[in-house]
């Protein structure tokens, strides 16, 4: 059962569906909830259960503090509660499908074969208790298309009760070699930027990092597939051993065969999943393509083609490269190390990520001075 | 090496041999960059094709929405002497060469037959300000026309600035022209290419630029030089005179050939290996410049590395293919001939009208289906023509109907006596060098040039 949790001011002048609201009464005594189950509201939440309710109600929670007004939540009949949403967060993202035809070296959240074409009317579920004025929705997996149709009406829904804001969806593109597939997503044009990774300039090298055959083919159909109809695209590049060396030239490329672009997104490795055991494989210390990286954005940058660097700190990064790095590590997984002691950078640093050992930090992390910025 | 497309890559002569023989490329890196540039592929060649289909269609841009460029040659009056011009008149001619209001109408009828969303008006003469009323006129019809017209235009003016008032300054800002004129280096030289009756033609040129400057602003005057014979010894001098007098831009054209009498070309003329030779020179003297901190460019360098580049169409109308006659330019002679270009009515003074396609009182569908619109179709694509077909430089090139017809009477014409091809092969030599084996200070310079000086980044946070 998903629930929008709200305070009763905002329940009350907000609009979405009462009979999907838990009323957060944590700090608010003496309603009368006979009144509230008379308008219609779904659930409240309390501190504790000492109290009957004529309504559904929620209490006693482990972390109180991790639901707060204005989320949605997964109540299972068992008692564990999820946060689907949450109001104010950095990033909010919705989760497709653990399914994937991919099966990336590095992949940070490692498929699994099962049907969970359930999630489809969750996630239509959820967006109707999204708050409305929300910039940007993430929608992730494994690999969305896999939903087919499904992945279709999600779009559907989204544009109906979300309409302002931006889909960002990460895809590895593959299926939208399919013209006839990418046509029948032509009424999500715009509202979607399709994030699309392009980890070579060519097959051989881009084909093994994604371990599938034809995949770097697919791919580029896929991306001149999605511009010729109109849709927004974004490229993404992780940064480890198998892409740094012709990172150069993949600005190169991108800027050749994919200016129409909006945006191209190099990210630093999240140590995670597949990443940890083919780190022998992956592995490079940040340092050594801090320049290669430098002139890559610097290139795109300047042929007009925004760019970011995702999860690098910034101390080691050059200079010139420090305007392109975003505060990219959401604010639940990101951490700073004892070095980070005294940095000047640390507000506008990402920092690490919290899976991150000592083990997948460069040699170059060290406080930044005032000196540097100036 | 180039895709169709206009990808390269520079391989050595052992790499490009075994290559070329369809050998198995042992270094990994060069097969790699070789599949990236879509000059290689290894299974099936679709995707290589749908993106180099994708790049060719881009870099063809230019031929949506017809002619874009429409010069109208107001008056050929002028009182310059210059020994390398046929086409102009002397003054006091009674108008006599001056455009009629009549043919003016019909010619800004004509430009807004042409389907392009974009359209610059060049004014052009003789000495176009001779005839301002005219230029007033016309500027007056299309702006009153394309209130309705909506169409994106800029007014553009070849003049040796000698007639500027402050009526006609007025004029120009209110409409916001773009002003080109010639200048051709240092006092000396510039009096010497450009005979007045009295002197001072580089004194009143360089009074006209700071007063257009003044008007209209430093970045809507440019200049361009005609180089002649006497010009080639002095390139220093000559790029020195443009950075003395604030310029950011110099164009180092060679001597136009359609406009020579004969007698005056023995005289005035070079070879293309004198003039590549003053190129060089010059370039790697703008280079120093520039490296050493005083930003100007060299536009013909500009032009060709934009192609080079960038997967983008050039904006440079001489230098198409299909070619810029007719499908980018049309041209409103005084006398109501329309022309393909510029040098189609210069070839007329000379005799040969093939290069006209109809007077301005024609409707634009009869011009555009003339016979010497057929002719410029049938001759006008490099990638089809003997000598270009197989050139490597193709992708950034472009035919010269007009150059052909001129020297061998027919619009194809014999690269190997082609002054328009060994020019453009030479130049695109002269840059590949560069690109090849230049230091990465040369290389920001040609970055700079093509793509602006990039502003100081700011952090997103």
């Amino acid at each position: 059962m998903l629930y929008k949790v709200l305070s009763l001011a905002d329940a009350l002048s907000q609009d979405f569906p009462l009979s999907k609201v838990m009323v957060d009464l944590r700090s608010l005594d003496g309603v009368d909830l006979d009144a509230l189950g008379s308008i219609g509201a779904g659930a409240i939440l309390r501190v504790d259960g000492d109290l009957a309710s004529p309504l559904p109600m929620l209490h006693s929670l482990t972390m109180p503090e991790v639901v707060a007004s204005g989320d949605v939540i997964r109540v299972h009949p068992s008692g564990q509660v999820n946060v689907l949403y949450r109001r104010g967060a950095n990033a909010n993202t919705l989760f497709a499908t653990e399914r994937c035809n991919s099966r990336c070296l590095m992949c940070s959240q490692p498929p699994h074969e099962e049907d969970d074409s359930w999630r489809i009317g969750e996630m239509i579920d959820l967006l109707q208790l999204i708050d409305h004025d929300l910039p940007v929705l993430g929608i992730t997996g494994g690999e969305p298309c896999l939903l087919g149709e499904g992945l279709v009406e999600v779009l559907r829904a989204a544009k109906r009760y979300l309409p302002n804001t931006v889909l960002h969806i990460l895809t590895n593109g593959r299926l939208f070699s399919d013209r006839a597939f990418v046509r029948s997503f032509d009424q999500a044009a715009g509202q979607v930027v399709w994030a699309v990774p392009v980890y070579s300039d060519n097959a051989i090298d881009h084909d093994y990092v994604v371990q599938a055959d034809g995949a770097f083919n697919e791919t580029l159909n896929g991306l001149h597939n999605l511009a010729e109809r109109g849709h927004r695209v974004e490229i993404r590049c992780v940064l480890h051993r198998q892409t740094v060396h012709r990172l150069r030239e993949l600005a190169d490329f991108a800027y050749w065969n994919l200016p129409f672009a909006e945006h191209v997104a190099l990210m630093g490795l999240e140590p995670m999943g597949y990443a940890r055991s083919n780190r022998d494989v992956l592995w490079i210390d940040q340092l050594e393509y801090a320049d290669t990286l430098n002139q890559a954005a610097a290139y795109l940058w300047r042929r007009g083609i925004a760019v970011s660097i995702y999860n690098i700190p910034l101390c080691v990064l050059p200079d010139q490269a420090r305007p392109f790095a975003r505060k990219s590590i959401s604010d639940w997984k990101n951490v700073f190390a004892p070095e980070c002691q005294g940095c000047t950078l640390q507000d506008s640093c990402c920092g690490f990520f919290r899976s991150a050992g000592d083990g997948w930090r460069s040699r170059g992390i060290q406080p930044v001075g005032l000196r540097a910025i100036a | 090496m180039t895709s169709e497309a206009g990808d390269f890559q520079v391989l050595d002569e052992a790499t490009f041999a075994s290559f070329a023989r369809r050998e198995p490329l042992i270094d990994k890196t060069t097969l790699r960059n070789l599949e990236a540039k879509h000059l290689l592929y290894k299974t099936s060649p679709e995707t290589a094709v749908r993106l180099l289909a994708t790049k060719l269609r881009t870099r063809k841009s230019f031929l949506r929405g017809g002619p874009s460029l429409h010069i109208f040659v107001v008056t050929l009056g002028c009182d310059h002497g210059c020994h390398y011009c046929q086409v102009s008149r002397r003054l006091h001619s009674g108008g006599r060469y001056d455009m009629s209001l009549e043919t003016a109408a019909a010619a800004v009828d004509r430009l807004f037959d042409s389907p392009s969303p974009n359209l610059t008006v060049e004014f052009q003469g003789g000495e176009p300000l001779l005839a301002f009323p005219v230029i007033r006129h016309i500027v007056e019809l299309i702006q009153a026309r394309n209130v309705h017209e909506g169409r994106q235009i800029v007014f553009t003016i070849t003049s040796t600035l000698h007639h500027l008032t402050d009526e006609i300054l007025d004029f120009m800002r209110i409409h916001d022209f773009q002003v080109s004129t010639s200048l051709d280096g240092p006092r000396d030289l510039h009096d010497a290419n450009r005979p007045l009756p009295g002197g001072g033609a580089h004194e009143l040129t360089i009074e006209g630029i700071q007063r257009a400057r003044q008007a209209l602003g430093q970045g809507s005057v440019s200049a361009l030089t005609t180089l002649t014979r006497r010009s080639l010894e002095r390139p220093n001098e000559i790029v020195d005179e443009y950075v003395r007098l604030g310029f950011r831009s110099i164009f180092l054209r060679p001597l136009s050939p359609y406009g020579f009498a004969k007698k005056s070309e023995r005289r005035l003329g070079y070879t293309v290996e004198d003039y590549l030779r003053f190129y060089r020179a010059a370039l790697g003297y703008i280079l120093e410049i520039n490296r050493n901190g005083h930003l100007i460019e060299e536009a013909y360098a500009k032009i060709l590395l934009s192609s080079i580049l960038t997967p983008f169409p050039t904006t440079y109308v001489d230098l198409r293919s299909p070619v810029g006659s007719g499908f980018g330019t049309l041209v409103y002679n005084y006398d109501g001939g329309v022309y393909a270009s510029d040098e189609g009515r210069m070839l007329k003074e000379l005799g040969n009208d093939t290069l006209r396609v109809g007077s301005v009182t024609d409707a634009y569908q009869t011009l555009m289906r003339s016979p010497a619109m057929e002719l410029l179709a049938a001759s006008g694509l490099s990638e089809t023509l003997p000598g270009c077909s197989d050139c490597a430089f193709v992708p950034y090139c472009g035919p010269d109907p007009a150059g052909s017809l001129s020297r061998h009477g027919d619009p194809v014409g014999h690269r190997a006596e082609s002054e328009h091809c060994q020019r453009h092969t030479g130049l695109f030599e002269i840059l590949f060098d560069h690109l090849a084996n230049g230091d990465s200070a040369t290389l920001e310079i040609f970055d700079n040039w093509v793509h602006g000086v990039p502003p100081v980044v700011k952090a997103a946070n």
